[in-house]
């Protein structure tokens, strides 16, 4: 029992540090490759237009509701203290700066990672991966450098996106219920957001988006055992996302407060 | 020194040994028909040939190159003069069937289109499909699917073609039209063919030797008149597709 107990842990953190050895090659490999000629832009954008165009209705609902729940847990909290002034600025702020990059990035994983991890996992068991190489293509090129720049671009998009419907929601509430007046809360909005609040919500972004290219192609590169393994790796890359962004989020906002304090 | 030599050729996946040993030469211009039971390894082996897998130990030459020792470019060079046509087609599913044919041409020589498209048209002609180009690879038979698998690999002319179980999993109407589809290529095109099966009909038909690979070695090989002659026990089973006999005692 507790022998399994260890051996299971052992066996847990081997995979992890095999995961971080095969994702340190997979990402050394796509920036050797990013800058070897020949340069298909095509190839970015079009990843592009679809991570984008996939994502975008999932990404307004959920960025609505969140500006909406904020709004009125923090009236909650606010209204107590008679200070519902404050409501609109700590929308806007833990929006931009938190809940915009982190949601958009998680829903980002679960609905394009896990098609890049279908994708790219499926072209492996069928031997498309092989046969790209016999036809002297490198798949890091064709298939992994037009993800993960596409998705580093798309990332911060749709963040920007995310943070003003957001704080669209959050309008909603309190000009309709909370009796805030519409150039009230926009003013307050706008006093209450600095730029680095912005820019370091984006910037986390570009790295989120990386990440998730990079943990799908890697998983969808190791499929094992047919259309079951696809279900498998599909399944990995999104937890595997989801574990990493979070991680990475901590240590940004911990680094951020101390170099933009 | 021959067209293809494999020398003492090991590999193993996670401690299974697939390859122990293989020995094998393909001279320029002929045709080698390896055949072997499911699982044993003749995938593994065609895929060390295109430098795709890398030998544990042990040595590929092709054109008396080691092809482990290319560096990636020289490598890709010599990838561009050996065709592969692959199992199940292994075509590229978000593209139509011309831009599959054409893929290696686009990706690698600066062809314009006019010449590419040319190309493609003169490929899907030698298989027989001159009129699917704009097909998606989804609403393909699966014998569609392997000629166009082989125009993809006429596409590059290639001096040699490697093809992958061509005769499986269709039926014996569209196999026995592959074989002659080999044969025809091979003595227009005068490429050196290597075809893995464990179709004997079509072993028969198109080898001018037959090697057969049996607990990761060449266990026999020889014209296909000296393997139907043949001594050796599992060869014998294996050939005449009996239930009973020494490989599944
Ligand atoms: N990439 C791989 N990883 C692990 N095992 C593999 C891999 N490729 C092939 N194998 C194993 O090698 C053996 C031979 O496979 P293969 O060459 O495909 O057989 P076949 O003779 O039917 O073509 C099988 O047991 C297979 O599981
Ligand atoms: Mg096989």
């Amino acid at each position: 029992m507790i022998v399994n107990f260890f051996e299971t842990i052992g066996e847990k953190t081997l995979a992890f540090f095999r995961l971080l050895g095969g994702l340190t090659g997979l990402i050394s490999q796509a920036f050797y490759w990013t800058f070897i000629p020949p340069f298909k832009k095509g190839r970015i954008f079009e990843q592009a237009k679809r991570a984008g165009i996939d994502s975008l209705p999932i990404v307004s609902l959920i960025a609505l509701f969140i500006g909406i729940i904020m709004a009125l847990q923090t009236a909650y909290q606010m209204q107590r203290l008679g200070s519902e002034m404050y409501i609109a600025s700590i929308v806007a702020v833990s929006i931009v700066r938190e809940f915009g990059p982190v949601v958009t990035a998680l829903v980002v994983a679960g609905r394009i990672g896990a098609s890049i991890a279908a994708e790219i996992g499926s072209m492996q068991v069928t031997e498309q991966i092989d046969a790209l190489q016999t036809l002297a293509v490198n798949p890091v090129k064709y298939l992994v450098v037009p993800r993960f720049l596409a998705l580093s671009l798309m990332l911060p998009l749709l963040t920007l996106y995310a943070d003003i419907i957001g704080i669209f929601g959050g309008y909603l509430i309190c000009t309709s219920k909370l009796g805030i007046s519409p150039t009230m809360y926009m003013q307050i909005t706008f006093d209450a957001l600095l730029y680095k609040d912005l820019f370091t919500g984006l910037l986390k972004t570009v790295f989120f988006g990386m990440l998730i290219a990079f943990v799908s192609c890697y998983e969808g590169f190791n499929v094992e055992g047919g259309a079951e393994g696809v279900g498998r790796a599909t399944t990995r890359a999104v937890v595997t996302s989801f574990i990493l962004i979070i991680t990475a989020d901590c240590f940004f906002t911990a680094l951020f407060y101390f170099i933009f304090p | 020194m021959a067209e293809i030599e494999i020398v003492s050729l090991k590999k193993s996946f996670n401690g299974n040994k697939v390859l122990d040993g293989v020995n094998l030469k393909i001279e320029k211009g002929t045709t080698c028909v390896i055949i072997g039971r499911s699982g044993c390894g003749k995938s593994v082996l065609l895929k060390h040939i295109e430098g795709i897998l890398k030998p544990d130990d042990g040595k590929v030459f092709v054109d008396s190159k080691d092809i482990s020792r290319l560096n990636s470019k020289g490598l890709n060079a010599l990838r561009m003069r050996i065709g592969m046509v692959f199992q199940g087609g292994a075509l590229f599913d978000s593209l139509s069937v011309a831009e599959n044919v054409g893929f290696g041409l686009l990706e690698n020589l600066c062809l314009d289109e006019k010449e590419v498209e040319k190309r493609v048209k003169e490929s899907l002609g030698l298989v027989g499909l001159a009129g699917i180009s704009g097909f998606m690879p989804s609403v393909l038979s699966g014998g569609m699917k392997k000629r166009v698998s082989l125009a993809r690999a006429l596409c590059i002319k290639p001096e040699i073609i490697l093809y992958d179980e061509p005769t499986t999993g269709v039926d014996p109407i569209t196999a026995d039209s592959i074989n002659v589809l080999i044969r025809e290529l091979h003595d227009k095109l005068k490429t050196t063919s290597v075809v893995v099966t464990h179709d004997m009909k079509s072993a028969y038909g198109i080898a001018d030797k037959i090697a057969m690979l049996y607990q990761g070695k060449i266990i026999a090989e020889g014209s296909p008149s000296e393997i139907q002659d043949t001594a050796n026990p599992v060869v014998y089973q294996f050939i005449n597709g009996l239930a009973h006999g020494p490989i599944t005692e």
